[in-house]
């Protein structure tokens, strides 16, 4: 397997960013997510103050520093990729363990959110806000964890000093993977943290 | 060599964080109403679109990829947007 010169790798004109399975998969979760985004419209509309007042229960200032980490996981995933493209494996290596930090990060603080709630008395039984919360936000953060094995798998191949295109394209895949959790997780923070 | 580091895309990651203040600034400062509604759809699928153009290299891919995402970032929210503000 030879790899391309770094010149030739950089700025394709026109290809798909990673392997066409894994945009099957990201457009598919995407619309699964979508229905999730409008149970919570429909949640909103059906009750306004209620929703505002379930909203006032979580912890806005943790739900930004999410959306801060996570999209910054999302640029050092991007200069992973470019690294990774450059054949500069170790910049490759600490960009995606970066990224695999912050990931652990989000998670650690979702578990903090969770027990801050339950411990309030706010669980998936209280009402549809809360039901709708922690599933959606449980269904998310699940796909975080399933980030991680993702990033781990591409962490082992931008280690090698030489990529081919389909080492590449698997690195691709995956950040593309990484860069849906940050993007569903935009609009979750939205709905849930700041609409009412 | 080129260098790792991009300038669109550190630009694409500061625009996110301004367009997440600007969001949570807006529900701050104005409250529950339609207007917040209004600001906090529009500035999460303006965030979706700058991950998809420019953090997963959508401007590069093909068109059916690209048009595909668009519908998405245009059809969802004014869907929600019906549905929050009827």
């Amino acid at each position: 397997m030879s790899a391309a010169p770094p010149a030739e790798r950089e700025a394709p004109v026109s290809r798909t960013p990673g392997e066409t399975g894994i945009w099957i998969f990201v457009l598919g979760d995407m619309v699964v997510f979508a229905v999730c985004f409008v149970v919570l419209a429909v949640t909103y509309a059906h009750d306004r103050a209620a929703y505002a007042a379930d909203q006032q229960a979580l912890h806005l200032g943790l739900g930004i520093v999410n959306t801060v980490v996570l999209v910054t996981t999302s640029l050092t995933m991007a200069l992973a990729v470019r690294a990774a493209r450059l054949a500069r494996p170790r910049t490759a290596v600490r960009l995606v363990v970066a990224t695999m930090a912050g990931a652990v990060v989000f998670a650690a603080v979702k578990v903090v959110e969770y027990t801050d709630l339950v411990v309030a008395g706010h669980t998936a039984r209280s009402d549809d806000f809360f039901l709708y919360y922690f599933c959606f936000t449980g269904l998310h953060l699940l796909h975080v964890v399933i980030g991680l094995a993702v990033l781990g798998g591409v962490l082992r191949i931008v280690r090698r000093p030489v990529l081919g295109r389909a080492d590449l394209s698997l690195v691709e895949s995956g950040a593309s993977y990484w860069h849906m959790v940050d993007l569903l997780w935009l609009v979750l923070f939205g709905l849930l943290y700041t609409l009412g | 060599m080129p260098a790792v580091v991009d300038r669109t895309l550190i630009a694409v990651w500061a625009a996110l964080l301004v367009a997440t203040a600007v969001s949570v600034g807006v529900h701050e400062g104005l409250g529950p109403g339609p207007t917040t509604v209004l600001v906090v759809v529009a500035v999460a699928f303006v965030k979706i679109w700058l991950v998809g153009r420019y953090f997963m290299e959508l401007r590069h891919a093909p068109a059916v990829l690209r048009r595909l995402f668009d519908a998405y970032v245009v059809v969802v929210p004014v869907v929600l947007a019906v549905v929050l503000l009827a």
